[in-house]
């Protein structure tokens, strides 16, 4: 929301960057290669604009594990929180004015082209 | 509310909050300072009569409370507000100059707003009814049968994500607005067909939210000039509007469009859909689906008989329709128009073939229109199964009392 009073003010947004891991490890070893590249550039352009803060790529969801504290007690369960047809493969984190710019900068990244991004706002202690 | 206000409240609203949301950066501020301007309006208008620009003494005095409030807040967590404090409020909101007059730009911000696609279509039309077009929460809930709850907790979700996610109070640029006006036609198509729709019942909301998707229409089209989509989706409800009169029965019955006394269209609704239409249609490219529309409605507008109706023209337009926008529900009424022009045997080929696909397994009008063509083929027996399969999936006590009609002149 902005008003004429914050509109300099920015926001910062998640960007969750899902893909189904089984097609995805099918592709051939050169479109990898080219994907990788894909992100190279378009990490090197969100710097160059001042938008990037952070942003990884994780390992596969197989590796993933999730910890649950109930009574006190620690439970360590293999796998991902919840099983979805698209894994988390990797995120950024970036600064925009608004959705519309947060949005636009999800449309670049390689992996909307073949899966999804989820647009999230980052609660900022103010 | 006296009556004068309640009219004023109805034609303003939607303007004074749009100007508002933009002054004070919030849509829950800016709808309470709105009901403090009107709580005002109330006492101050009763002596004095209102302003002669209504809105703007709203938006100042809007303005004015919202600073109040803000100050009241700062005040419950701070317990003494210094100079500083009160400057930094007065910061928070900006200012209102006389002569002001930014009311069209506003309502183009709130309306993109509302229409964001980030937002679901649900949220969408119940936000910009309740913003745009002043309707209550109660009254929103109405026209859409739904709970007061569900549209209560649907609009504060909106409100919610609009401010938490910053959705921007701004009119999209040129890159962006063609697909942002697409996605606000949509919800102003839905509003419309939701009040077409209905037959009978306690319809004057309904009627209401034909008017009030006119309306948006209109006002998007005096600040979009130009637009061949605008023009066609408001030259579409003007001509479908204009056989209101004429489409049921005082008790409530519908009355098919070969029954209509054509008498009752309202004239000045066609005159204005039919000179939108041919502007819609006089564009350079694709034409809009909408637009496409608007021409089949404008051609039985013309016909002065039902019979004088250019059934041939309606089915090309149909078909460009088709590959406009292909739609199993517009392959069903090609195949009705063809039947006019080719004859029933023809049209029953392409409503099987249509009902072979599955797509409309629930959608009663395409055993409807196998029934009717059956019927003129003098294939009585599967012209009653047909009704039949019909009356099963009608939802809508009117149509089931039309198909039930229709079956007992069949003999079933």
């Amino acid at each position: 929301m902005t008003s004429e009073a914050t509109r300099t003010t920015t926001m910062q947004y998640l960007l969750l960057i899902y893909a189904n891991e089984a097609e995805f490890g099918a592709r051939p070893e050169a479109d990898l290669k080219a994907i990788m590249a894909d992100y190279g550039a378009f990490t090197q352009s969100i710097i160059a604009s001042g938008a990037f803060k952070a942003g990884d790529r994780l390992a596969w969801a197989s590796t993933a594990t999730t910890v649950r504290v109930r009574d006190g007690k620690t439970s360590i369960t293999d796998g991902p929180f919840a099983e979805t047809r698209e894994q988390l493969g990797g995120y950024y984190l970036v600064e925009a004015k608004d959705l519309d710019e947060a949005t636009a900068i999800a449309a670049r990244i390689p992996g909307a082209k073949y899966g999804s991004i989820e647009v999230r706002p980052v609660i900022t202690a103010s | 509310m006296s009556h004068d206000l309640d009219q004023i409240y109805r034609r303003e609203a939607g303007r004074v909050l749009a100007t508002l949301i933009r002054l004070v950066g919030d849509f829950d501020l800016a709808e309470e300072a709105m009901q403090d301007a009107f709580a005002a309006a109330a006492e101050q208008w009763k002596r004095q009569g209102p302003p002669v620009s209504a809105a703007a003494w709203l938006v100042g005095v809007g303005r004015r409370k919202a600073i109040d409030r803000l100050r009241r807040r700062s005040l419950a967590s701070r317990k003494q507000l210094d100079l500083e404090a009160h400057a930094a409020v007065e910061r928070q909101v900006a200012p209102w100059p006389d002569g002001d007059d930014s009311f069209g730009d506003d309502m183009l911000r709130l309306i993109f707003t509302c229409c964001h696609p980030a937002l679901g279509l649900d949220a969408q039309v119940s936000l910009i009814l309740n913003t745009v077009c002043g309707l209550s929460v109660d009254a929103v809930a109405r026209a859409f049968v739904a709970h007061r709850e569900t549209v209560a907790q649907r609009l504060v979700r909106a409100k919610r994500k609009i401010r938490l996610a910053k959705i921007p109070y701004e009119t999209p640029g040129p890159e962006r607005i063609e697909d942002r006006v697409e996605g606000v036609l949509a919800a102003i198509y839905l509003v419309f067909n939701e009040g077409y729709a209905a037959s009978s019942g306690p319809d004057l909301i309904r009627e209401d939210l034909c008017r009030d998707a006119i309306r948006l229409a209109r006002l998007l089209g005096d600040l979009l000039p130009g637009r061949a989509a605008i023009d066609g989706l408001l030259a579409l409800m003007l001509l479908h509007d204009s056989r209101r009169p004429a489409r049921a029965s005082p008790e409530g019955d519908i009355i098919l469009l070969e029954d209509q006394d054509r008498g009752l269209w309202d004239r000045g609704r066609i005159g204005e859909g039919l000179a939108l239409v041919d502007r819609a249609l006089h564009v350079r490219g694709c034409p809009s689906p909408y637009a496409v529309q608007a021409a089949i409605a404008a051609l039985h507008a013309r016909a002065a008989h039902h019979d004088q109706t250019d059934w041939r023209q309606i089915a090309g337009l149909y078909e460009v329709l088709a590959r406009l926008s292909p739609s199993p529900v517009v392959d069903l009424n090609r195949a009705i128009a063809l039947s006019m022009v080719d004859g029933p045997a023809k049209a029953l080929d392409l409503l099987d073939a249509l009902a072979a696909r599955g797509e409309l397994a629930l959608y009663h009008p395409l055993p409807a229109a196998r029934a009717e063509m059956l019927s003129r083929l003098g294939r009585r027996d599967e012209a009653i199964d047909a009704c039949r399969a019909a009356l099963a999936s009608a939802k809508l006590e009117p149509e089931r009392r039309l198909l039930a009609r229709r079956l007992a002149h069949l003999g079933g």
